[in-house]
């Protein structure tokens, strides 16, 4: 089953955050999600390591984070879509103590 | 499952099985230390397990210490025990625990005697110990008869896309054979622990689970502490995760997908006769973890990672995977199975789990892994509060 080489890949479908699977530069990405084996396209605005999360979606402050098809967090403040999304602009929402 | 494993092990008199043979000199606490490694340079061969604990101690924490030592004596990966304490009256009481199960047991107290004559007499003890365990013969072993456990370490977002679903495959495989495991992590199920509490098998599982949680959580919080940078952890943070529901979700994808059947305390064995997947209520360090579920009877660990853990455990051996193709290449010599494939497209999941149990096929028939190849024998006690 040789399939093209994901750049990105996302649990679900819905999920507002994919995943680089490679060190990834700005520009036009080809994706996957892993539980209903879709293909979906995106814009990366930034450059991101492998493993780190980009936004599918715009986020307005204080909402949720969509990952696994259920809230991992929310945006600490807004994030566009096609932004890296990690600790500078998302914060648990259980652990509310905790925050970078 | 491609086919079924073959697998072998050691009975042990209690009926319990195990996939190594070691003869342990264990302390019982931290000044017997020196006694047990010495006695272990002199029989070469047999395995000292230092430790930092097992002093002052009181109430729950004691109580912990010596479910610990006993249910490290008694796993099956263990043949026979040396018991070296400071004292008598709890090195007798350790040895005692672990001689319940009809396996060669002696134990020596260091007061009134000193190091030197303590290591002279338990050295002799431990000599014959080794040799009768090398007649020990390996015979054929059931998946039921070996206890796994799983726990991940230095996760990142590939943990929860790859190496987690593998390890998920063995378990629900091992579970369908008959088998037990055991996952724990209590702190790590957070933002997750609804999907634990659904699977919980009944009412009363389900209210032991959300119990052990809701107290652990409680515990957490009263620190006031921020725990971005401890829980994810720094790990977790460099390979992407951002938040502990994130790195919860990992977690729980390596728990398989079958009901929890049952909640264990710290360390606690559970009923042989009732077999399936079982939640622990554990830290999420791995030391600590392995050693409580080992203390259980864990005689395989599979342990998923991200960033690259190296942990071992000197009686179990600990199964790393990695799905992150970075650290598979950096940290190669750490890991056992390499299933980055797994997010290129390469393979699927069920084929992922085919070579998940075929490593497991082969470390239970005698295969040393990385961390056992590498001398990782990470023994950590928990301790629960401080001693008196």
């Amino acid at each position: 089953m040789a399939k093209r080489v994901p750049d990105f890949l996302l649990h679900h479908d819905g999920d507002s955050v994919a995943v680089a699977n490679d060190d990834l530069q700005p520009g036009e990405l080809y994706g996957l999600s892993v539980k209903e084996q879709t293909e979906h396209k995106a814009t990366l605005n930034h450059a991101i390591p492998l493993g780190h999360k980009f936004a599918l979606k715009d986020h307005a402050e204080g909402e949720a984070i969509i990952k696994y098809g259920i809230q991992v967090g929310v945006a600490s403040e807004p994030i566009k879509k096609g932004d890296y999304v990690h600790t500078h602009n998302m914060r648990s929402y259980r652990w509310q103590a905790s925050r970078a | 499952m491609a086919s079924k494993p073959r697998l072998t092990g050691y009975r042990r008199p209690d009926g319990s099985m195990g996939i190594r043979n070691h003869v342990i000199i264990l302390p019982v606490d931290d000044l017997s230390n020196a006694a047990a490694e010495a006695v272990a340079k002199v029989v070469p061969g047999t395995l000292a397990l230092p430790h930092a604990f097992g002093r002052l101690q009181f109430g729950e924490d004691l109580e912990l210490t010596f479910r610990t030592l006993i249910g490290t004596g008694l796993n099956g990966n263990v043949a026979a025990v040396v018991v070296i304490g400071i004292e008598p009256k709890w090195t007798e009481r350790v040895a005692a625990g672990i001689a319940k199960s009809g396996k060669p047991v002696a134990s020596f107290s260091i007061e009134g005697k000193g190091d030197l004559q303590t290591i002279a007499d338990a050295a002799r003890v431990a000599q014959v110990f080794l040799q009768d365990a090398s007649e020990v013969q390996r015979e054929e072993a059931q998946i039921g008869d070996l206890i796994m456990s799983i726990k991940c370490g230095e996760s990142d977002t590939t943990s929860g896309l790859g190496s987690c679903p593998t390890t998920s495959q063995a378990v629900d495989r091992w579970v369908a054979a008959g088998g037990t495991v055991f996952f724990g992590e209590t702190s790590e199920l957070t933002g997750g622990e609804h999907l634990i509490a659904e699977r919980c098998i009944d009412d009363a599982c389900r209210r032991a689970f959300q119990d052990t949680y809701d107290n652990y959580i409680k515990v957490i919080e009263s620190t006031g502490a921020n725990l971005l940078g401890s829980q994810p952890t720094q790990g977790n943070i460099a390979g992407g995760l951002t938040t502990i529901e994130e790195k919860a979700l990992g977690n729980i994808a390596k728990t398989g997908s079958v009901p929890v059947i049952g909640v264990l305390k710290p360390a606690e064995a559970p009923d042989r006769k009732k077999q399936g997947l079982y939640f622990m209520d554990t830290s999420s360090a791995a030391a600590e973890c392995v050693t409580l579920m080992a203390a259980a009877g864990a005689v395989v660990h599979l342990f998923p990672t991200g960033q690259g853990n190296v942990i071992g455990n000197p009686i179990v051996p600990v199964l790393k995977l990695t799905a992150n193709k970075k650290t598979a290449a950096t940290m190669k010599e750490h890991i056992d199975l390499d299933v980055a494939g797994l997010l290129r497209q390469e393979y699927d999941l069920t084929k992922a789990g085919d070579m998940m149990m075929e490593v497991i096929e082969r470390t239970v028939n005698g295969r040393l892994c990385a961390a056992e190849a590498l001398g990782h024998r990470e023994y950590t006690f928990t301790k629960l509060y401080i001693s008196a």
